[in-house]
């Protein structure tokens, strides 16, 4: 719990300027702290009296920490393809290497590595442990988790990375679970602390409302999952060497009690939303199935992606691995349209890396043209037919 | 078959807004939900309950307060609600809260099978599920989509991942998190009403799980939040101004030109 100094405290009112949830008040020139309290911390920095400490948050001088060094990257593969996410991964995680001066390594788990150790290291790797294994061939939570916990034990680095995919998010908390450490999901920002070498871990929380930095101060390795289309890649460089470490899991650690039989595909076009170029995405404002004909077409013509808000998967008139923002994809086009959406923060998050956004809305208040690069106030049924119109039109005559 | 849904109650975050005046949670008028995953995963339980047989657990950790969430679990279907509350549970990050979870999934006499959401929506980590399931050391599978089969030992479920879906087979005990596709939750009814004005929750402390009190709460919490502020929005807000056909012009030569 947060205790306050009452002899310290000479209630300037700083700790309540600076609480993000309304949870502490001056009163008769006391500090006092009420129910709203996330024991977040915010206030005990700002304490110029020191008056301020959270109860059980003194910092551990543990030894031992410092035998944890390195940074490793999760390379996650699948069917043989590499998860994009993963040369982002290795692109933040040299910064963090350098930064640190120390090695960047990538942990790659798999039935057939081929040429893929080469690939991590020409996005950045100095070293790649790789774990070449039949059991590997399926992704379960137990093989894999088991063969990086293990790994992790025996080679001790002190940060983790690994993708928030599918993948990541099911089998990275298995790891930090049974290593009994800190795990961050869904970071959008990772630095190092100047004064002390610690991983700063930010990521949205409340839906996106606020953000959060978050420590892992006492234990290693310092972990977290990273939202894919966040990191930026380097460029591949053929000409980079590095390490290759072929490692053994012992093989009763490789049994997984979970089976998987089959794998079905999903069809084409949603997937693809991630990686186009130009993304026209609809919200409440298009009223329905009609309106998300519009955004089809627009999107077919500019030869982009269709996207939806929450508000509009829910209400039925798309289908959900369409929908971009906190609890759907994160994606990073050129080009963003969006047509009637109102730009509520979890939208936002989801899209507000695209390079340019443009936002057509009725509401001029909406927030949506807090994030846009160009706005437009008016009805999407009157500008979307039209500006389909004009587009076909220059298309036509610059033939 | 006995199944324990875990539940929590999460402020509505659709609602939540950060005043950018006072840079402050602006909490009013904001209600206190039961997490909208878990509602799916407390539906799938109380379907195959119907259709199997057997016994709907729900569980939560939280302050004393959270027994409305239990209450509205009973009046959609659950038979019995424990409620895990203890002023030393304050502060928990997941590796804590997981810890806590299982020592009471533990008194209560385990489960066959544990659901849970596949993430809340406050905090958005997805890490309770699959952190439990170590705890309990039984195999897990997140993102469920769809319970295929129930075998007498066995379930066979459909994982959804990024590029399609995984059928997989998992013997019992066994957890899994669920996916909002899954189902479609029913509204309490009358008869689950008054079952629920009348339900008497169990209420276990810290004591009663016998948890190592180094384990919980902020002590038992390796992540510290540092630091919690507004998110930065960077948009130039360049207005096109004019008529319709004057917006659109200048629309489309932006859009010609990039595309």
């Amino acid at each position: 719990m947060l205790l306050i100094d009452i002899d310290a405290c000479i209630g300037c009112g700083l700790c309540e300027a600076n609480c993000a949830f309304d949870a502490i008040h001056v009163v008769d020139g006391i500090a006092e702290v009420n129910e709203n309290c996330t024991l977040c911390g915010g206030c005990v920095d700002v304490c110029e009296a020191g008056a301020l400490k959270i109860e059980g948050r003194e910092r551990e001088e543990k030894d031992g920490l410092a035998a944890w060094s390195g940074i490793w990257v999760y390379a996650e593969c699948r069917h043989g393809r590499v998860a994009p996410v993963t040369f982002e991964l290795l692109g933040a995680g040299r910064r963090l290497a350098d930064l640190k001066k120390v090695p960047l390594s990538a942990v790659l788990l798999t039935d057939q590595a081929g040429d893929i150790p080469a690939l991590l290291i020409s996005y950045g790797a100095d070293q790649v442990y790789v774990v070449e294994d039949q059991a590997l061939a399926d992704f379960t939570d137990e093989a894999y988790g088991n063969a990086l916990e293990d790994l992790a034990r025996q080679y001790r680095p002190e940060v983790i990375l690994a993708g928030a995919t599918a993948i990541g998010r099911s089998f990275i908390p298995r790891v930090a679970t049974s290593l009994k450490t800190g795990l961050t999901a869904d970071c959008t920002q990772l630095d190092i602390q100047p004064e002390d070498g610690a991983l700063l871990q930010t990521r949205p929380a409340f839906g996106g409302n606020i953000m959060a930095t978050i420590a892992c101060p006492n234990t290693r390795p310092q972990m977290a999952t990273v939202r894919p289309l966040v990191m930026k890649a380097l460029a591949a460089d053929p000409a980079r060497t590095g390490a290759v470490i072929n490692c053994r899991i012992a093989p009763e650690r490789l049994q997984s009690r979970v089976k998987v039989r089959n794998f079905v595909a999903l069809e084409g076009d949603q997937v693809n939303l991630n990686e186009a170029d130009i993304v026209v995405s609809g919200g409440r404002g298009l009223e329905g199935e009609k309106g998300f004909a519009l955004i089809a077409e627009l999107a077919h013509l500019l030869d982009g992606a269709v996207a939806a808000s929450r508000a509009a998967v829910d209400s039925g008139w798309i289908p959900y691995p369409h929908q971009v923002g906190q609890t759907g994809k994160t994606v990073s086009p050129k080009v963003y349209i969006a047509c009637g959406i109102s730009g509520a923060i979890q939208h936002l998050v989801g899209m507000q890396s695209a390079d340019t956004i443009i936002a057509i809305n009725r509401d001029p208040h909406a927030p949506i043209f807090d994030v846009a690069t160009y706005g437009v106030v008016g009805d999407v049924f009157e500008i979307l037919p039209k500006l389909i119109e004009k587009i076909k039109q220059a298309r036509t005559s610059s033939i | 078959m006995k199944i324990i849904v875990c539940v929590k109650q999460v402020p509505d975050a659709k609602d939540v807004r950060l005043d950018p005046k006072t840079n402050t949670l602006s909490r009013e008028g904001v209600q206190s939900i039961i997490n909208p995953y878990d509602r799916h995963a407390l539906e799938e339980a109380v379907r195959l309950k119907e259709k199997h047989g057997g016994t709907v657990i729900v569980l939560t950790m939280g302050p004393p307060q959270a027994a409305e969430i239990l209450r509205e679990s009973v009046s959609c279907g659950a038979d019995e609600a424990v409620l895990v509350s203890d002023r030393a549970f304050a502060g928990a990050d997941t590796l804590a809260t997981t810890y806590t979870l299982s020592q009471a999934i533990r008194k209560i006499g385990g489960a066959d099978l544990i659901l849970c959401g596949k993430q809340a929506i406050d905090g958005d980590t997805a890490q309770v599920g699959p952190g439990l399931a170590v705890r309990m050391d039984i195999p897990y599978v997140t993102c469920v989509r769809r319970i295929a089969q129930v075998n007498d030992k066995s379930f066979v479920v459909e994982r959804l991942m990024d590029d399609g879906y995984d059928e997989v087979e998992v013997g019992l005990p066994a957890l899994f998190t669920v996916v909002k596709e899954i189902n479609e939750p029913r509204l309490p009814s009358l008869k689950g009403k008054m079952k629920a004005k009348k339900l008497a929750i169990t209420t276990l402390t810290a004591a009663e799980i016998d948890a190592d009190v180094a384990q919980l709460g902020l002590k038992g919490s390796p992540t510290w939040v540092v630091r919690v502020f507004a998110p930065q929005l960077k948009g130039e807000r360049s207005m096109i101004a004019g008529t319709v056909q004057e917006q659109v012009d200048q629309l489309a030569e932006k859009l010609l030109e990039w595309c």
